[in-house]
């Protein structure tokens, strides 16, 4: 195994300085024949690195992943990019706006759900010459290039991956005698594990899950339906599914705890603010998360991961997160590529987002060293592979608005009367074809 | 201004002794005839005029006949204009299931609001009207509230609020008024509630300052007038105080209903519209038509009929506060 990863590493130093090289000699290829400032937007396959102010904004849900890799970009590079991060609930508004007035940054990050709505209007520029010129072009992960990707031109690329996981508390665990070491495998076996730790009692509570939030519903529900093998859409996501016998199964478990006060109290109310506050608590016996908190646990929790699983058992996972993109109206398209094409790299890849326990970008990197170290993070990795990323233009205005037809759903389904689910469906069909 | 006020009008022009011999009034043309241009009153008018028009005709003019236009357009909020389309905005708007329980909740919302803080208010103003010690502590400590921002004052009670994180919820239950924790934003009528009771908190202290003001007008000898006539306090009150007032409540009565008929800081970051959509205010909707449906001209659409239905408000008000007043 170890020398299997040192050949690993060096097969990637080795491309790595292929790489270098080739930008190192396109570029000096760019300063014989131009030299008057006309490869300004060339640069080679990485595009230049002259010195150019670049604005970047990313949403707060994603902040630490964005950080770092603009911290170490801009330690090793002659341009600098200045990130804003803005409130992942005001995105859609800001850039909705800033889209109007022609205004976007230069390089806009978007959760990967938004991205086919904001491809469509044209706010992000084509980067598929570009990105076919990349060596390591065609090893990033592939639902999110799929989500970016419009009539075969490519307009983003993937920057974080948030993928949604079980996290379980193995302390709790073992207080109410369950095995530390067997996380649940089906959502029957998850909804008897929660109860178990529930009985603990004072602050313990089983489970929790944000039950008025629309965004934590489809990141955290849909994988049980999907591990199931049942589809929530149709393929051009223009007609709901989410009515089908395995949906209303998973919504039942969900109403079970909601009834039986398994979840920690202000599940009905979580509008998504405060939803992943409770489990570094240690309060919290088993709970959906985004694999993006891996990084965040305290370091004297003792947790374990798992996959989350369907009715009967399988596994999935919503391969959310973050694309990134040039906007449509940058004037430094080259140096914005180049921030681009240096967050997929070697470097940026394994030793920001590895070395961070996030998920990396890229396929071929997905057993790096740093993986490795950390089961937990091998585990999270190898799921991507078996998850979904659900592609509809009308995705956020039909599942992540606060008054949009899925949180009604989901609250008639989990609090309210479980029979309009029917009713509901539809009600998201029509949203989605709008 | 008034030098300038005095030569062009006010005293006799220098040229004043041979223009009051023409039998045509032809001195007086003449005399304006000395007088630059720029100082003939009309001229003056339209320069003191002319900052408050530009500030009006750009904030608030060109705005207007832009949402106007949108409202007639086909126009998404990503991909800009689209077309004339009316008056497909319009029957949109109208056809929105949301449309009128958010009507309903704004009306209820403001009733609700505008009764508790005028008449906390009043309260709190008779309380601290008298200038005795600790008087300025109490005015200081009741308007401190409304020294602080909305939106901050919103989160700071989502957050105490909130049955995770907050304060409230735990303490309530030591002190054992109650077994389970409280869900203050979880139901409809607690939402609404908790909302009211930060706008309340918020405002009152600022509703009282109008009312001191108001009461500070009120002459004394009135009052001595009264206590020799026998007055009680509540008759003094009945029959001195609040007519009296009437100019001060009116205002604040104004500002209430037009304030609460218009909220949305607060019920975007305490309930964002819910539990169940029920907190949806008719703001609220405009904004979820712009910025979650992506849809502009929905969203002016409804604004239109929003200023519409505020303008036709505000002139009733008026002319009902008007006719009580004379």
């Amino acid at each position: 195994m170890n020398t299997t990863d040192v050949r690993r590493r060096r097969r990637h130093r080795a491309l790595a300085a292929a790489v270098g090289l080739l930008t190192v000699t396109t570029a000096l290829a760019g300063c014989g024949s131009g030299g008057n400032g006309s490869t300004e937007d060339k640069g080679g396959v990485m595009g230049p690195d002259d010195g150019a102010n670049l604005t970047m904004w990313t949403r707060a849900a994603t902040q630490q992943q964005s950080q770092a890799l603009v911290k170490a970009y801009n330690k090793s590079h002659k341009n600098k990019v200045q990130l804003t991060v803005i409130p992942t609930d005001d995105y859609q508004a800001k850039v909705g706006a800033a889209a109007g007035s022609k205004s976007l940054p230069d390089i806009l990050a978007s959760d990967v759900v938004f991205v086919p709505n904001y491809t469509s209007s044209g706010l992000y520029a084509d980067i598929t010459d570009r990105l076919d010129a990349l060596p390591y072009g065609k090893e990033l992960a592939p639902a999110h290039m799929a989500a970016g990707t419009l009539d075969g031109r490519k307009y983003t690329v993937p920057h974080t991956i948030d993928s949604s996981v079980l996290f379980y508390n193995k302390t709790l665990y073992k207080k109410a005698g369950l095995d530390p070491e067997k996380p649940p495998t089906t959502l029957k076996e998850w909804d008897e594990q929660a109860r178990a730790v529930d009985k603990l009692g004072g602050d313990v509570n089983g489970t929790f899950f944000g039950g008025n939030c629309g965004g934590c519903g489809v990141f955290t529900w849909w994988p049980s339906i999907w591990a199931a093998g049942q589809e929530v859409m149709n393929e051009d996501g223009t007609a709901a599914t989410l009515d089908s016998p395995v949906a209303k199964e998973v919504y039942a478990t969900y109403r079970g705890w909601a009834q039986d006060d398994i979840t920690a109290p202000g599940a009905a109310e979580e509008t998504g603010a405060t939803w992943t506050g409770l489990f570094p608590k240690g309060t919290i016996g088993v709970m959906p998360m985004p694999s993006t908190t891996l990084g965040l646990m305290p370091g004297d929790l003792d947790f374990g991961v798992a996959a989350i699983p369907g009715p009967d058992g399988g596994q999935s996972t919503f391969v959310g997160g973050d694309s990134l993109g040039i906007s449509a109206n940058s004037k430094k398209a080259g140096q914005a590529w180049n921030f681009l094409a240096w967050s997929l790299g070697d470097e940026a890849q394994v030793e920001v987002l590895a070395a961070h326990k996030d998920i990396v970008a890229r396929t071929d990197l997905a057993e790096n060293k740093y993986a490795k170290e950390d089961p937990r993070q091998v585990m999270i990795n190898t799921l991507v592979a078996k998850g979904t990323t659900p592609f509809s233009q009308k995705f956020g205005q039909t599942f992540n608005d606060p008054n949009g037809p899925w949180l009604a759903l989901m609250r008639d389904a989990v609090f309210g009367d479980p029979s309009k689910v029917d009713a509901d469906n539809k009600a998201i069909t029509e949203s989605l074809k709008d | 201004m008034l030098l300038a006020r005095s030569r062009g009008s006010g005293s006799p022009a220098p040229g004043g002794e041979p223009a009051s011999r023409s039998p045509f009034g032809g001195g007086r043309a003449r005399a304006a005839h000395r007088v630059p241009w720029w100082r003939t009153r009309p001229a003056q008018g339209i320069g003191y005029a002319a900052p408050t028009a530009l500030f009006v005709g750009v904030f608030f003019v060109v705005p207007l006949v832009l949402v106007g236009r949108i409202s007639l357009s086909d126009w998404p909020l990503l991909a800009g204009n689209r077309g004339f389309n009316a008056p497909d905005n319009f029957t949109e708007a109208a056809g929105d299931d949301l449309l009128w329980p958010s009507v309903r909740f704004t009306l209820t919302y403001t009733a609700l609001v505008t009764v508790l803080l005028l008449g906390l208010a009043l309260l709190l103003a008779l309380l601290v009207q008298e200038t005795r010690p600790g008087t300025g502590l109490f005015r200081t400590v009741f308007f401190l509230p409304s020294a602080l921002g909305l939106a901050s004052a919103s989160l700071l009670f989502l957050g105490m609020y909130s049955p995770n994180v907050g304060p409230i919820s735990p303490l309530l239950e030591r002190l054992g008024v109650v077994d389970e924790p409280v869900s203050f934003l979880g139901t409809p009528t607690a939402a609404l509630w908790s909302t009211v009771a930060l706008i309340v908190w918020k405002y009152a202290g600022f509703y009282m300052l109008i009312l001191l003001v108001g009461l500070q007008r009120i002459p004394q000898d009135v009052y001595e007038a009264a206590r020799m006539d026998g007055a009680g306090r509540w008759q003094t009150f009945r029959s001195i105080t609040l007519p009296l007032l009437r100019p001060s409540l009116a205002l604040t009565l104004l500002l209430s209903v037009t304030g609460s008929l218009l909220a949305f800081d607060q019920f975007f970051i305490l309930t964002k519209g819910g539990p169940d959509n029920s907190t949806m205010t008719v703001v609220s909707l405009i904004y979820r038509e712009a910025f979650q449906r992506l849809d502009l001209g929905a969203a002016a659409a409804l604004s239109v009929v929003v200023l519409a239905v505020l303008l036709i408000l505000n002139v009733a008000q008026f002319r009902g506060l008007r006719g009580t007043d004379t």
